[in-house]
């Protein structure tokens, strides 16, 4: 057809009647880019009151990313969790914002006590205030879980990333490395090596946990890159001159990191809770640190007399390692609609 | 020369056992000359490409033998890193399927301007304009605006043109342009490959088109050259080749056209399939599905007979097929 206008085939575009109303073919199919042709054709086109190219308002370009937050925005699940992470965050930073005691104040005379005026959550079995002790424990439950996730996924995405890229030998003696560390059971792995351990700060925990945590993540991530990188844009970059660094950093790494952050923020929780564990069979943190598995463990034996001593830590805890699961849940939502 | 590939050979190592993928292929392209390389999938036509790019998948792929000439320089003799140079700047390729060959989290602009980034060193600020200079190059209406979106808000056909912008951003002397439109429809087809021959031109490049649609080859092709089971069976001037096939596969080809004065009749198909490249039949590789073929064929390879001047047929009876296509 040599005579027909040089643009019949529109470009992709919404024209002047405004945002479109919740259109499937333009919301992103992922980080595969497997959207098919038949779709977008098919969308081409229905839009046929679409104006011409460059006019009228035009919707701002979305990226996977702001498409997420544009989701996750709209996610009640999101919000609530959101805001409950935000709070924990705050008085992790500022306790001293909703308390004004010491959580290392204790006054044995009051021992067990319940609630009073002043003192909401009752006193615990040295006679120190609970709801001190419970708003205080939030940093280092907080400080644990961040910075254990911070540390496994980066070691986790560092090492699987590279054994997904390259493969071969270094891949397969990886790969048999994580399932040695699969093997070995956390609870029982901590008792022997956190025992030998005698500092009194939370680095040996947080180490703990992204020496036994990285092979989640490292195996998320090697399966994700081995998936990306078999994309025909990877492909596409190289035969365009892309290196080796340059293709892993700018077209493998954005497309490949959605699992990783998912999975991270769902182990989140469980690090907080297993800091918890740990630190109630004694192998974790230590007095005078303040902790939720701490006060948990010393609370237990008097269950029968004082529930309140251990029910307060424990709610703590409960709605701190929940509130991570479902924002990872939200936000895993938010970035694979497929996986929903 | 601009490109000469020679007595190229390929194989992949796998499980199974060795595929070989290419078996001496022998095929060259001038500046500003366009070469069709024809064949059904499994032919060796992309992987020979890919070993022109450099990008074959090694392990499993294996080049055991030929010469990649560029230039007069031999590219299997450069080291990984002097490839990459000659990768984009010097030859670009285009992809089948545009939507997949555009990163999905990267917008369009910044993915054009990364040539200029990457190869030329440009500030981001520049390499945007180029990128915008480029889009309207590649006639996408309001490129200003749109350099900012994302590779799925545009069309299928708007894709290719990105793509085809992205691989001519550094005005390489050869392109490889692998089966370019095979994922449009059939109206843009045209249209993507108007501007692709026309840039073509203008730019004074080589071109390799690889295709299985001899109606996109009529148009564009100075020279065709013809692939089975990873050989070269054919290779001909464009006009040549349509109008008397020295080949009973090229013959099949053609005739395996549907056309507008055969309203009604059944369409003619090669009888059997592709052979499997793990055990490629002894003799020539076509022998089972071929209509003309002798005992000869069952037991020796075919040389490529010089048939013309700039004319090459791989069967013992080119003489006879040519008869016939002057018969009919």
């Amino acid at each position: 057809m040599p005579e027909q206008p040089p643009y019949e085939e529109e470009a992709h575009h919404h024209g002047p009647e405004g945002p479109p109303p919740e259109d499937l073919a333009i919301a992103p199919t992922g980080f595969g880019g497997t959207m098919d042709l038949g779709t977008s054709e098919a969308e081409t086109l229905e839009k046929t009151p679409g104006g011409p190219e460059g006019t009228g308002p035009r919707e701002k370009p979305r990226s996977l990313w702001s498409d997420a937050w544009r989701d996750l925005r709209r996610n009640p699940v999101f919000i609530i969790s959101g805001l409950v992470i935000l709070f924990l965050v705050v008085i992790s930073i500022w306790p001293s914002l909703i308390t004004d005691q010491s959580p290392l104040k204790c006054d044995l005379s009051k021992a067990q006590q319940g609630s009073q005026p002043g003192h909401p959550f009752g006193y615990d079995g040295q006679g120190c205030d609970v709801y001190t002790r419970t708003v205080y424990g939030t940093r280092v439950s907080i400080s644990v879980g961040v910075l254990a996730t911070i540390g496994v996924a980066l070691l986790g995405s560092f090492l699987g990333g590279l054994a997904g890229f390259y493969g071969g030998m270094g891949d397969a003696i990886l790969s048999r490395i994580t399932d040695v560390f699969f093997a070995i059971p956390v609870v029982l792995g901590g008792l022997v090596l956190l025992s030998v351990v005698t500092s009194n700060t939370i680095w040996p925990v947080v180490g703990f946990m992204v020496l036994l945590g990285w092979p989640q993540v490292s195996r998320i991530a090697r399966g994700s890159v081995i998936t990306t990188k078999e994309n025909d844009y990877v492909h596409a970059a190289r035969a365009l001159g892309a290196s080796n660094s340059r293709m892993m950093l700018r077209h493998i790494t954005p497309n490949a990191v959605a699992p990783v952050i998912v999975v991270a923020t769902i182990a989140l929780g469980t690090y907080i809770s297993l800091e918890a564990t740990l630190s109630y069979l004694g192998v974790g943190l230590k007095p005078p640190t303040v902790s939720w598995g701490i006060d948990i463990s010393s609370a237990s034996a008097y269950i029968r007399q004082a529930p309140h001593m251990l029910l307060w830590p424990a709610g703590a805890l409960a709605i701190t390692v929940l509130a991570f699961i479902m924002l990872g849940d939200a936000v895993r939502d938010a970035l694979d609609p497929k996986l929903r | 020369m601009l490109l000469e590939v020679r007595d190229l050979q390929v194989e992949f190592r796998t499980r199974d056992g060795v595929a070989k993928a290419v078996n001496g292929v022998t095929y060259s392209v001038d500046e500003g000359e366009t070469l069709a390389v024809l064949g059904e999938s499994g032919s060796g036509k992309s992987v020979t490409a890919q070993a022109v790019m450099g990008i074959l998948d090694m392990p499993p792929g294996k080049i055991t033998g030929g010469e990649i000439l560029f230039q007069g320089k031999d590219l299997l003799k450069y080291k990984e890193e002097e490839r990459r140079k000659v990768r984009g700047a010097e030859m670009a390729m285009i992809f089948q399927d545009a939507l997949s060959s555009l990163n999905p989290v990267i917008n369009v602009g910044d993915q054009l301007g990364e040539m200029f980034t990457v190869h030329r060193g440009m500030k981001r600020k520049e390499a945007r304009a180029k990128a915008i200079e480029l889009m309207e190059h590649v006639r996408i209406p309001g490129a200003a605006e749109r350099v900012r979106d994302y590779p799925h808000q545009f069309s299928g056909g708007m894709r290719q043109r990105i793509m085809i912008a992205m691989a001519l951003a550094l005005e390489p002397a050869l392109i490889i342009a692998d089966e370019p439109t095979t994922a449009l429809d059939v109206t843009v087809q045209a249209q993507v490959m108007d501007l692709l021959a026309e840039l073509q031109r203008e730019l004074h490049m080589g071109l390799i088109l690889i295709t299985h649609d001899l109606g996109v080859v009529a148009d564009v092709a100075d020279k065709i050259a013809v692939m089975y089971a990873g050989r070269i069976v054919e290779t001909a001037p464009v006009h040549d080749i349509y109008k008397a096939p020295a080949h009973p596969y090229t013959r099949g080809l053609l005739d395996s056209i549907p056309r507008l004065d055969q309203k009604g009749q059944e369409l003619y198909a090669i009888k059997g399939l592709p052979p499997n490249l793990m055990h490629i039949p002894p003799g020539c590789a076509f022998n089972p599905r071929c209509p003309m073929a002798q005992d000869v064929c069952r037991t020796e390879v075919p040389p490529l007979f010089e048939v013309d001047a700039d004319r090459g047929s791989a069967c013992f009876f080119w003489r006879e097929c040519l008869d016939d296509a002057s018969r009919d």
